[in-house]
């Protein structure tokens, strides 16, 4: 008996990204830079998260004909984005055959209250979180993988840190819970009881967890894997920075090697500048995109 | 004394493997860098993306050593992405870099990850019980040369496990599954490797290859 796409592969497919760093792209050819880079997905957008910030008004799906392009010229996974609650826009991106979706805060949210039925999906979906509710909320809709938010297209990785380290300190808070416990903790984050109780026995989120959202060197990508990110997301600060294609491979590499002090250094050496970030006091809160979603 | 199996961990799945090992008893070692391989029997090569695990072999020179482990006699087993590495030839001409199995492999064969499934696969050797395999992005090996043995095929005929002597490579992902039995055969394989056993009435001579100078 043959089944496709179900949850061990929509999972699995997050396990074998582990370790690797997905690219933000906006064409095909930045698509082949970033394959090139040793990047192990890209994620196929109109504009980078720093451009939507600097542009303003509603940002959308892609163009499905430069999704396509991206698709055509690599030959590692191919992610792309939706927006927050746009259930048409995921099945065109199903129907196009991206390997994965991002139901993401960085673009404009289509609904106010609902995200996506990730279930009623063949194809997988990665969504946002700035915490373990969150985070246990987009699984329960079928969110075969989610990443922190951070605070898309400032090159400022302060928020990446906050939300990571929320997620993984209140993990640590449930594995030292007593069962009654539980019941309360599941109702105060606002998520299944199920999976608080698999959280807490397991010690991890039921699904891969990346970091996204103000990675921008590769000092940034090793911090936030120390910490516990299982991969990284990197926006704006590959194709916004001096000299992409060294960025993206030295980010791979500090990805792989995050505890070897020694040779981040060495892969830090001679990059160029790294994108002009934003303090996060300067984005008003209308515009914050963390924020997004709930 | 328990085998230690050194496990690839530049990217990719390789925490799945380090746990599968502890569960069997074995001791796992993450390799980044050549001088992790010290002192290891046998070897995983994980499924990720193999584009990005071939450019991290290159470039932390980590082929030639993982070419002298293999032609010592230690065990290598290859996953998805790993099974990629391993092959002689890539379909579409991507430069090999450990080219151990004389086999063709076939990349994303099957489709893109709409295409991605599950099932129970007859592997003979592992016994009656059918491996539950899951087949992610996963590449199928297209053409096997004289010394290489099938171990695997899909009910279509196509090839997705291999073994050529102590080099072993499947399409799926067992490490996902909860199957144990090709860490098993690995590490049996390992412990051989590391003690091929000289006991009562066993014939006295080396059985490692590099003791016959290859």
């Amino acid at each position: 008996m043959t089944d496709t796409s179900t949850w061990a592969t929509k999972k699995g497919l997050a396990q074998m990204l582990k370790g690797g760093v997905i690219m933000d792209v906006v064409t095909a050819e930045h698509a082949r830079i970033a394959e090139d880079a040793g990047a192990v997905a890209v994620m196929a957008l109109e504009r980078v998260p720093s451009d939507i910030r600097a542009a303003g008004g509603v940002a959308r799906m892609s163009d499905p004909s430069v999704i396509e392009g991206i698709m055509g010229a690599v030959s590692i996974p191919v992610m792309a984005k939706a927006r927050i609650g746009h259930f048409v826009e995921a099945q065109i991106l199903e129907a196009l055959g991206v390997d994965y979706i991002d139901e993401s805060e960085v673009l404009t949210p289509a609904d106010e209250r609902n995200h996506i039925d990730k279930h009623a999906f063949k194809v997988p979906f990665v969504c946002g979180c700035r915490n373990v509710g969150e985070a246990l909320r987009r699984i329960s809709e079928g969110a075969a993988m989610v990443r922190t938010k951070g605070e898309a297209g400032t090159g400022n990785i302060v928020e990446a840190v906050r939300q990571l380290r929320d997620v993984l300190a209140e993990i640590r808070r449930l594995g030292g819970m007593r069962e009654d416990e539980l019941f309360v903790a599941a109702k105060e984050l606002g998520a299944p009881y199920e999976l608080v109780k698999q959280v807490a026995a397991e010690g991890r989120l039921p699904v891969v967890n990346f970091v996204a959202g103000g990675i921008s060197t590769p000092a940034d990508a090793a911090l936030v894997m120390q910490l516990g990110a299982e991969g990284v997301f990197v926006g704006s600060g590959i194709f916004k920075s001096e000299d992409p294609a060294r960025m993206a491979n030295a980010i791979v590499q500090a990805t792989t090697h995050f505890t070897d002090a020694k040779i981040l250094a060495e892969v830090s050496k001679g990059l160029g500048a790294p994108m002009r970030g934003i303090a996060l006091e300067a984005i008003p809160d209308q515009e914050r995109m963390a924020v997004r979603g709930w | 004394m328990t085998t230690r199996i050194a496990v690839l961990a530049l990217q990719g799945a390789f925490a799945e493997h380090v746990a599968t090992l502890r569960a069997i008893g074995a001791e796992p070692v993450e390799v980044r860098l050549p001088r992790d391989l010290d002192g290891v029997e046998g070897l995983i090569i994980p499924g990720g993306e193999s584009t990005t695990m071939r450019r991290l072999i290159t470039r932390w020179d980590l082929a030639q050593p993982i070419l002298e482990l293999a032609s010592s006699g230690a065990p290598i087993y290859g996953t998805c992405a790993g099974m990629i590495v391993l092959s002689r030839e890539i379909v579409g001409g991507e430069v090999p870099v450990l080219p151990l199995l004389d086999v063709a492999v076939e990349r994303n064969a099957f489709g893109r990850q709409l295409d991605s499934f599950e099932t129970e696969l007859d592997v003979p050797v592992l016994g009656d019980t059918p491996v539950h395999a899951v087949f992610i992005r996963a590449p199928v090996i297209s053409g096997v040369g004289p010394g290489v043995d099938v171990m695997a095929t899909l009910p279509d005929g196509r090839i997705v496990a291999v073994r050529q002597r102590n080099i072993i490579a499947t399409s799926f992902h067992p490490e996902l599954a909860g199957e144990t039995r090709f860490h098993r055969l690995l590490a049996t394989m390992a412990a051989e490797h590391a003690d091929p056993g000289e006991g009562v009435g066993r014939r006295q001579y080396p059985t490692r290859r590099s003791q016959h100078g290859r």
